[in-house]
C-alpha cells in the first residue's frame, strides 16, 4: 500500500495542479476550435451545396485534404505557415518579427482541420431534412436567408448531433497533438511532470485516465442532448 | 520552393515510406483480428466477456492515441530497462527501438475502433442467412467462417475503407517517439536544409496518394461483389 500512498502524492500532491491548469487549457483549446470548427464547416457545407465552379472545388479540394492528410502533419505544416504569415504582414507593415500567440494559433490550427469534418456532418445533416419541408417555405415566400435561419438550420441539428459529439470526443484527443508543437496542454504538462520524476508510466497512465473521464463525461452529456432533441423528431 | 534537396535526401524520405507502409500493413494485419476478438466479444452472451470488450473499446476510443503511444514507449519502455533479465535476453533490439511499440499501439487502437465497426456489422447480417446456415446443419464456426463474417465483412467495407485511411494517418505519430516514418523523414530534412515547406508538403502529397489508393483498393474489393439489383 505504500506505493499507492506515494504514488498518489506525485501525482495529486506535486503535480495536481499543473495537471488541472493543463487540463483547463486542453478544455478551452479544444471549444475555440469547436467553434471555429462549427463556423468553418458551415460555411463550406453551404458552399458545397450551393456554389458551382472554382469555389466548390476549393471547398472540395479543403474537406479532401484535411480528411486524407494525418492531423499531426497540418498541425506542424499550419503551425509554420500561420506564423510565418503573421510575420510576413507584420513586416510589410514596417514590424519586426511578432510572438505568435501559441494558443490562438492552437484554437485555429485545430478549428481548421476539424472544419473539413463538421463540413461533411453538416452537409450529410441538412440533405437529411425532408425536401418537402424546404419547398413548403419556399411557397410561403419564404427568402433564402429566412429558410437557413429558421428551417434548415433547427431542423439540421437533431441529424448532425451525433455526428457533432463524435467530432467533439476526436477533437479533445488531437488535442492532445499540440503538445508536439510545445503548447502548454495537458499532454505537455505531463511530459514534464514525467520527465522530471522520472516516473513516466505513472503519469502517462493517470493522463489517459483524465483524458478519459472528460470524455466520457462529455459522452454522457451529449447523450442528454441526444434524448431532449430526439422527443420531437418524428418516429420512424 | 525549391526541390533541388531532393537528390541527396530522396533515400531518405523513400525508406520513411517504406517505415510507414510496414508500420500500415503490420497493425492493420495484426489490429484486425483483435478487431475480429473485440466485435464477438461484444455481441458474447457472456456477461464478462462482453463486459471487458466493452471496456477495452471505451479506454482505445476515450484516450489519445498519442497518450497510448507514450504510455507503452515511456512508461513500458522504462519498465522494462530496469530488469536485467529483459536487457539481456534476445528480444532487446526490438524493445529498445519505437518501431514495435508503435505497432502494438496501434494494434489495439485499430481493435478498439474497428472492432466496434464489425460489431456493427455482425449484426447487420440479416437474420434469414444464420438461420439458414444452421438449418444446413453448418456447426457454429463453420457458419462464422463461411456466412456471418464474410457477410459482415462485405457489408462493412466502406467503413473499413474509411478506418484504413485512418489508420493510414495515425501511422504519422510513430515520428513522436523518433521512428523515422516518412513524417519523420521530412522532419530530419527540414532540420538539415533549414526548408520548413518543402519537405512537409511533399510528405503531404505522398499521403494524399496513399489515402486515394487505400479507397481505391477497397472501391476495387467491392465491384468483386456481386450485389443483387432490382432486375
Amino acid at each position: 500500500m505504500d506505493w499507492i500512498q506515494q504514488a498518489v502524492n506525485t501525482v495529486i500532491g506535486d503535480w495536481g495542479v499543473a495537471l488541472m491548469q493543463g487540463a483547463m487549457v486542453t478544455l478551452q483549446i479544444s471549444l475555440g476550435a469547436f467553434a471555429i470548427g462549427l463556423v468553418i464547416g458551415l460555411t463550406v457545407a453551404m458552399v458545397k451545396m450551393t456554389c458551382n465552379g472554382s469555389l466548390k472545388a476549393l471547398a472540395n479540394g479543403y474537406t479532401t485534404v484535411c480528411r486524407a492528410v494525418p492531423e499531426l502533419l497540418l498541425i506542424l505544416l499550419l503551425y509554420y505557415a500561420g506564423s510565418d504569415l503573421i510575420n510576413a504582414i507584420a513586416a510589410l507593415f514596417g514590424h519586426g518579427p511578432v510572438e505568435v500567440n501559441g494558443f490562438m494559433a492552437a484554437v485555429v490550427v485545430l478549428g481548421i482541420v476539424q472544419g473539413a469534418y463538421a463540413a461533411e456532418i453538416i452537409r450529410g445533416a441538412v440533405q437529411a431534412i425532408p425536401a418537402g419541408h424546404i419547398e413548403a417555405a419556399k411557397a410561403f415566400g419564404a427568402r433564402r436567408g429566412f429558410i437557413v435561419r429558421r428551417i434548415i438550420l433547427p431542423e439540421m441539428m437533431p441529424y448532425a448531433l451525433a455526428g457533432l459529439s463524435n467530432l467533439w470526443l476526436v477533437l479533445i484527443k488531437d488535442s492532445a497533438l499540440i503538445s508536439v508543437v510545445g503548447y502548454n496542454e495537458l499532454l505537455f504538462t505531463t511530459k514534464q511532470a514525467a520527465g522530471s520524476t522520472r516516473e513516466y508510466l505513472l503519469f502517462y497512465l493517470s493522463v489517459a485516465a483524465i483524458y478519459l473521464t472528460v470524455t466520457l463525461v462529455s459522452n454522457a452529456v451529449f447523450g442528454r442532448f441526444e434524448r431532449s432533441f430526439s422527443r420531437w423528431m418524428p418516429a420512424n | 520552393m525549391h526541390f533541388e534537396w531532393t537528390a541527396t535526401y530522396g533515400h531518405i524520405l523513400l525508406t520513411g515510406l517504406l517505415t510507414t507502409i510496414e508500420l500500415l500493413l503490420f497493425s492493420g494485419f495484426f489490429g484486425f483480428l483483435l478487431a475480429l476478438l473485440v466485435g464477438f466479444g461484444r455481441l458474447s452472451k457472456q456477461p464478462l466477456i462482453a463486459w471487458l470488450s466493452l471496456s477495452f473499446t471505451n479506454l482505445i476510443r476515450g484516450t489519445p492515441l498519442l497518450v497510448q503511444i507514450y504510455v507503452l514507449y515511456y512508461g513500458v519502455g522504462s519498465l522494462f530497462v530496469g530488469f536485467p533479465a529483459v536487457r539481456d535476453s534476445f528480444l532487446w533490439p526490438y524493445l529498445r527501438e519505437g518501431f514495435w511499440y508503435v505497432v502494438v499501439a496501434l494494434t489495439l487502437s485499430v481493435g478498439g475502433y474497428v472492432g466496434e465497426v464489425i460489431k456493427g456489422g455482425l449484426r447487420g447480417v440479416p437474420k434469414g442467412e444464420l438461420e439458414a446456415a444452421r438449418a444446413l446443419g453448418m456447426s457454429r464456426f463453420l457458419m462464422i467462417r463461411r456466412i456471418w463474417l464474410p457477410r459482415a465483412i462485405q457489408i462493412l467495407l466502406p467503413s473499413l475503407a474509411g478506418e484504413s485511411v485512418g489508420l493510414l494517418k495515425s501511422t504519422a505519430l510513430a515520428s513522436t517517439v523518433a521512428v523515422m516514418d516518412v513524417l519523420g523523414a521530412a522532419n530530419l530534412v527540414r532540420a538539415q536544409t533549414f526548408r520548413t515547406y518543402e519537405p512537409l508538403l511533399l510528405i503531404a502529397v505522398t499521403y494524399l496518394v496513399l489515402a486515394l489508393l487505400i479507397e481505391h483498393v477497397f472501391r476495387r474489393l467491392e465491384l468483386r461483389i456481386p450485389v443483387r439489383g432490382a432486375l
